[in-house]
């Protein structure tokens, strides 16, 4: 009755693997780290040779821009809230694109985000169809889609809310079917186990888990869009970003106007973060009471 | 060795641990039992400074270990291993590197984001997880591994830190019975061979029983019970749990029918009292 053990392996034995593992770990690791010295410097000097001017001696001129914006509009400080009441209605165009293209694209976003997550769609055949379509989206610059409609329809916001739109669409798709992806599928097999439909098993199941989530990620995107959109004025699609590239242009002696608008846009980004900030906050303290 | 005294956590209004005091003279197996939000944990936590104490002292060694700031109270975590029920692994590492990370206290942050870990380290590292049973998972990660052999990790980590106190937070409750046994038999050995105290919450009366020293109760963050395993009778375990005469102990025991002492455990036993 002789029965053959599998040979133990001996304390001996596991030593000298794990020491011969870790050798080969780290030398796969220095290698790595030889690669990425090797690439970053060639990089560099790939950068520095094709560069009309060089690292070393425009690095010291980095700040003279700010440094004539500032003191120019130092100097004629007294106009700056003149300039600010004249250049309010435009940031107010600004914000409106802003919000307008955020809750478009966001809710176009929440269904290319539903109908491209596996285990949750309606058509679980379309899921390709559905994420491609968010990739074009938000591979598309808006800058470009912005000047296309432009030249179609001619200059202001809609063609700004259209191009801003569909951007974020793609990009909300994205990130919303990152947490679709991450939603507990324990109160799904709940609800279809009382025979509830689909529409009923997303409203009860899913949005209740991915709401707080979409909403902070939507708020997010309403900041960087204002940004985009003030950018958009700088091709024609009026508000803030037209004004600030008048002011902008130098040798005019309008740095002070811009000054102004630089201003009035990082208050408004500044105003934005702490209402939604303000925002989350509440909605997650009310989820947990 | 030990002496907590009027130690008290406040989290907003309730008293999660309510001034308790008690001493330990040399390395006992202290058993903590109680219900759920007991104060157990809090408790633990306190003693490893993974949460503040409000008020009171724990004196180990004559210092005031509540009282250490910044870089001697990570000295102190140091020396107070602590195993958590849910294990608390990094699960993409592999297990030796899980187990070296019980000297990350005495090594330098640099060297540990490049993984480089010394000579000396490693064979340690390997030494524990033989003397525990478990030196052919090394290489493996940690995630790999079943739940028993995942808290032996945890242990391993624990004697890496070379610690004068081992803390278990209700080491054995997510396992089932047999790897429960192992666990709590590997707990006594090292209290036992190595002389290190361990204080352990426990959920399961005949574990108290069987493995402790000494048992404390806890109600509502205060001491209720404080003896020998002999002296927890069935009507002090209702007046600990709060619970009625409808309070059976066998409903509920995880006890894999023990003939009382595994020979080894008495042999270990023995051995601890001629000590």
């Amino acid at each position: 009755m002789a029965t053959v053990l599998p040979a133990e392996p001996r304390i001996s034995d596991i030593r000298d693997d794990y020491l011969a593992l870790t050798r080969r770990k780290r030398m796969y690791g220095g290698l790595l780290l030889l690669a990425f010295i090797v690439t970053f410097v060639a990089g560099f000097q790939i950068a520095e040779e094709r560069n009309a001017g060089g690292f070393a001696e425009g690095i010291s001129r980095i700040f003279d821009f700010p440094h004539d914006l500032i003191s120019e509009a130092w100097r004629n400080a007294a106009n700056m809230p003149g300039h600010a009441t004249a250049a309010f209605p435009a940031l107010i165009e600004t914000v409106n694109i802003a919000m307008v293209s955020t809750i478009l694209g966001c809710l176009l976003g929440t269904a290319l985000a539903l109908a491209g997550t596996r285990g949750l769609a309606y058509w679980p055949r379309l899921i390709p169809v559905a994420r491609r379509t968010s990739d074009v989206f938000r591979a598309v610059p808006e800058i470009v889609i912005a000047l296309v409609l432009i030249f179609i329809m001619g200059g202001g916001p809609v063609p700004a809310v259209i191009a801003i739109a569909i951007h974020t669409a793609g990009a909300q798709g994205k990130l919303f079917s990152e947490v679709n992806e991450n939603v507990d599928l324990k109160p799904l097999d709940g609800l279809a186990s009382v025979g509830a439909t689909w529409w009923q098993r997303t409203w009860l199941g899913v949005f209740p888990q991915v709401l707080p989530n979409y909403l902070s990620y939507s708020l997010l995107r309403l900041e960087v869009n204002i940004r985009a959109s003030a950018i958009l004025g700088f091709v024609g699609a009026g508000g803030i970003g037209y004004e600030l590239r008048n002011a902008m242009t130098f040798g005019q002696g309008k740095f002070d106007q811009a000054a102004a608008i630089f201003l009035m846009l990082f208050a408004t980004i500044v105003i934005v973060d702490q209402i939604s900030s303000w925002m989350r906050n509440s909605l997650t303290q009310g989820r947990a009471a | 060795m030990l002496e907590v005294k009027k130690a008290t956590r406040l989290f907003g209004q309730k008293r999660a641990v309510d001034a308790l005091s008690f001493k330990v003279d040399g390395p006992q197996f202290v058993g903590i039992i109680g219900r759920s939000g007991a104060g157990k944990s809090t408790f633990l936590r306190m003693m490893n400074r993974l949460t503040d104490a409000t008020s009171g002292q724990i004196l180990v060694d004559g210092r005031d270990i509540l009282a250490l700031k910044g870089a001697e109270a990570r000295a102190w975590q140091s020396q107070c291993a602590m195993i958590f029920q849910q294990f608390n692994l990094v699960p993409r590492l592999d297990v030796a590197s899980n187990v070296m990370h019980g000297v990350l206290n005495r090594r330098s942050t640099l060297r540990t984001m490049f993984n480089i870990w010394s000579r000396e380290d490693i064979l340690r590292a390997l030494d524990i997880l033989d003397r525990l049973g478990i030196a052919e998972q090394a290489p493996k990660r940690a995630e790999a591994l079943s739940g028993g052999q995942q808290q032996r990790v945890a242990i391993a980590r624990a004697l890496m830190q070379d610690p004068q106190i081992i803390l278990a937070d209700e080491p054995i409750a997510s396992l089932d019975p047999m790897n429960a046994q192992i666990v709590m038999d590997t707990l006594k050995r090292i209290n036992v061979e190595d002389g290190r105290m361990v204080i352990a919450n426990l959920h399961t009366l005949d574990t108290a029983r069987h493995y402790c020293d000494r048992v404390i109760g806890m109600r509502d963050g205060r001491m209720v019970f404080d003896g020998t395993p002999a002296q927890l009778t069935t009507d002090v375990a209702r007046e600990i749990y709060g619970a009625d005469d409808s309070f059976n102990e066998a409903a509920t025991s995880t006890a894999i029918n023990r003939p009382d002492d595994s020979p080894a455990l008495t042999a270990l036993r023995e051995a601890a009292s001629l000590a």
